[in-house]
C-alpha cells in the first residue's frame, strides 16, 4: 500500500504528459510501466483535476486539501480523505512523485 | 467536490469527449513521412525508391513536421499515425516519435518491420506508442515475401524486426496483402498470427488494390490492376465463413448503406486527414486531386480544418454519369467508391469506378441483394431488401 504523506508536496511524473481537451483532463503515459497496461490512457474526474492543478512541488496535500474545501464549501475532513484517496492512486499507477526534499 | 471513489477514469478518452458532444477540432491525424520505400512492393499505389536523393530533398524536415505534430497536439488530436512510404526510413524517426510522444500524442505507426533496430525496438519499449505497431506481411517465406517485395533479404529483415519486437514485448499486429505469390499461404499465415500475443482477432488482408495515387506510371497501374482478383474470386474469400460473412454483411449494409445523393464527400475525409510528405494536407489518405489539397508550407492546420475542408466537403457531383449511376446507388457504403478511388483511376472526383462496381454487384448478388442482371442504382426497394436479409439472418 503507497502511504501518502499530508505533509509533504507532490509533482506530476516526468513520465506522464497531461493534456486538456475540451474541458477533460487526460493523462497520457510517456514511459513503460505507467498504470495498468502499456496501451491506456486516463481522464480525470472533477475532483481530480482540481487536484492535478495544485500539484506544484510547493504545496503540502494538507493546504490542497484546506483550499479546496474553502472553494467548494465542503467539510474538511472529507475534503482530505479524497485527497488521500486521489493521491493513493496516483502513485500506485506512478503518475505523480515526491517533490524532492519537501 | 467529494468524490468518493473512482478518481481516475481508465479508457479512450476519445469516446468520452464525444460523448459529451465537444469533439476537438481534429481526432488524429495521419502523416506519410516519406513516400520513399525499401521495398519495391508489386502492388504498391505510392512507393517511390528508397535512395531517391531528388525525392528525400523534397520531403519536409524535421522542425516542420514538429511544428505540425504540434499543432494537431493544440487542435485536440489525441494520436499521429505514421506511414509511408516506409516511415522507418527518414533518418530522424526515433526524433521525430520521440516529439510526438512527448507532446502526449500516441503513436499509431504502419511498416514493414525491416528497419527495426535493437535500439529502435529498445525505444518503443522504454516508451511505448500506446497504439499497437501494423506490420505489413509479404509471404510466409522469402520466395513468396520476394516475389511480392522484389528485394532479396527482405523476408530475413522482416522476420529479423519482428523478432525484435517481441524480444522487447513491443505490441504489435500483423496484416497481409493477399497478392499471387502468397495466396496459397492465407492459412499458413493465419496460424501464425494467431500466436502473436497480441493479435484479437484474424489479420486483415488487403487485396482490391488501388491504382497508383500519384497517377505517375501507366505501366504500373497496369500491372496493379493484373493483381486484383475477380469480383467472383473476391467474393469467393470473403465467404470463406459463410455464415459469419452474411450476418456480418447484413448488419454492414443495415447500418452503412445507401443512395448518397450528389454530395461527393460522403464519408468522414476532410473532419481529420492526411499530411504527405511534402507538407500537403489531403483530406485523406488517397484523395491526391491538387484541387482539393492544402499545402501546409503557407498554412496551418486549422485553417485547413475550418475554412478550406468544409467547403471542399460540400461539393457535388456535376457528372451525369456519376449521378445516375452512384449517387443513386442503395449500395454505396458497401461500395468503396469515393472521391479518392475516382481520383487515383480517372483523375477525377466522381467517375465511377467499374472495378469497384462489378465486385459490389457480385457480393450484392451473393447476399441476395440482387438478381442476375439487376443494376443497384436502379432498384427502388434497397432498404426493404437489406431489411429482409437482416431478418433472415438475426432469424437464422
Amino acid at each position: 500500500m503507497t502511504e501518502i504523506r499530508m505533509e509533504a508536496a507532490y509533482i506530476p511524473s516526468e513520465d506522464v504528459v497531461a493534456r486538456e481537451i475540451e474541458g477533460e483532463l487526460i493523462i497520457v503515459p510517456l514511459a513503460a510501466g505507467i498504470g495498468d497496461s502499456d496501451d491506456e490512457l486516463y481522464t480525470m474526474n472533477e475532483t481530480g483535476k482540481a487536484l492535478w492543478a495544485r500539484l506544484d512541488g510547493k504545496t503540502t496535500l494538507r493546504e490542497i486539501a484546506r483550499g479546496l474545501a474553502e472553494e467548494y464549501e465542503a467539510p474538511p475532513g472529507e475534503i482530505e480523505e479524497d485527497v488521500r484517496g486521489l493521491m493513493t492512486e496516483l502513485m500506485r499507477r506512478k503518475m505523480v512523485v515526491v517533490q524532492p526534499g519537501r | 467536490m467529494t468524490g468518493g471513489h473512482g478518481f481516475v477514469v481508465k479508457g479512450d478518452p476519445d469516446s468520452r469527449i464525444h460523448r459529451r458532444g465537444r469533439k476537438p477540432l481534429l481526432d488524429r491525424l495521419d502523416v506519410e513521412l516519406t513516400e520513399r520505400c525499401d521495398s519495391d512492393c508489386i502492388h504498391c499505389y505510392i512507393n517511390l525508391p528508397a535512395g531517391n536523393p531528388r525525392v528525400r530533398a523534397r520531403e519536409l524536415p524535421s522542425g516542420e513536421w514538429m511544428r505540425i505534430f504540434r499543432e494537431a497536439a493544440e487542435l485536440g488530436a489525441l494520436t499521429i499515425r505514421m506511414t509511408g512510404g516506409e516511415p522507418l526510413l527518414r533518418d530522424d524517426f526515433s526524433e521525430l516519435y520521440l516529439y510526438a510522444r512527448r507532446l502526449g500524442l500516441k503513436v499509431s505507426l504502419f511498416t514493414n518491420a525491416r528497419r527495426i533496430t535493437p535500439e529502435l525496438a529498445d525505444l518503443l519499449a522504454r516508451v511505448p506508442p500506446l497504439e499497437r505497431i501494423e506490420v505489413t506481411v509479404y509471404g510466409m517465406r522469402a520466395e513468396t515475401y520476394e516475389a511480392v517485395t522484389r528485394v532479396p533479404g527482405s523476408y530475413a529483415g522482416f522476420r529479423r524486426g519482428v523478432a525484435l519486437l517481441l524480444e522487447r514485448k513491443v505490441p504489435f499486429e500483423v496484416k497481409g496483402a493477399l497478392l499471387p505469390p502468397n495466396r496459397g499461404e492465407l492459412d499458413e499465415f493465419e496460424t501464425w498470427a494467431a500466436t502473436l500475443p497480441w493479435m484479437e482477432r484474424s489479420p486483415s488482408c488487403s487485396m482490391f488494390f488501388d491504382l497508383r495515387t500519384r497517377r505517375d506510371s501507366e505501366e504500373k497501374n497496369r500491372r496493379i490492376a493484373a493483381l486484383r482478383p475477380s469480383p467472383e474470386e473476391g467474393v469467393a474469400f470473403f465467404a470463406r465463413k459463410p455464415k459469419s460473412y452474411r450476418r456480418e454483411m447484413a448488419r454492414f449494409c443495415a447500418r452503412f448503406t445507401g443512395p448518397p445523393g450528389d454530395r461527393l464527400f460522403a464519408c468522414g475525409a476532410g473532419q481529420g486527414g492526411c499530411v504527405d510528405a511534402y507538407g500537403v494536407f489531403q483530406l485523406c489518405m488517397l484523395v491526391r486531386h491538387p484541387d482539393v489539397a492544402y499545402d501546409l508550407k503557407g498554412g496551418s492546420l486549422r485553417e485547413a480544418l475550418v475554412d478550406v475542408f468544409p467547403r471542399i466537403r460540400e461539393q457535388r457531383s456535376v457528372n451525369p454519369e456519376y449521378l445516375a449511376r452512384c449517387a443513386r446507388c442503395f449500395l454505396k457504403g458497401l461500395c468503396e467508391q469515393c472521391p479518392g478511388k475516382s481520383w487515383a483511376e480517372h483523375g477525377t472526383l466522381d467517375t465511377p469506378v467499374e472495378y469497384l462496381c462489378r465486385g459490389t454487384h457480385a457480393q450484392a448478388r451473393y447476399l441476395g441483394l440482387l438478381a442476375k442482371g439487376e443494376r443497384a442504382w436502379e432498384v427502388e426497394n434497397g432498404p426493404e431488401r437489406v431489411g429482409r436479409i437482416l431478418a433472415e439472418v438475426e432469424s437464422s
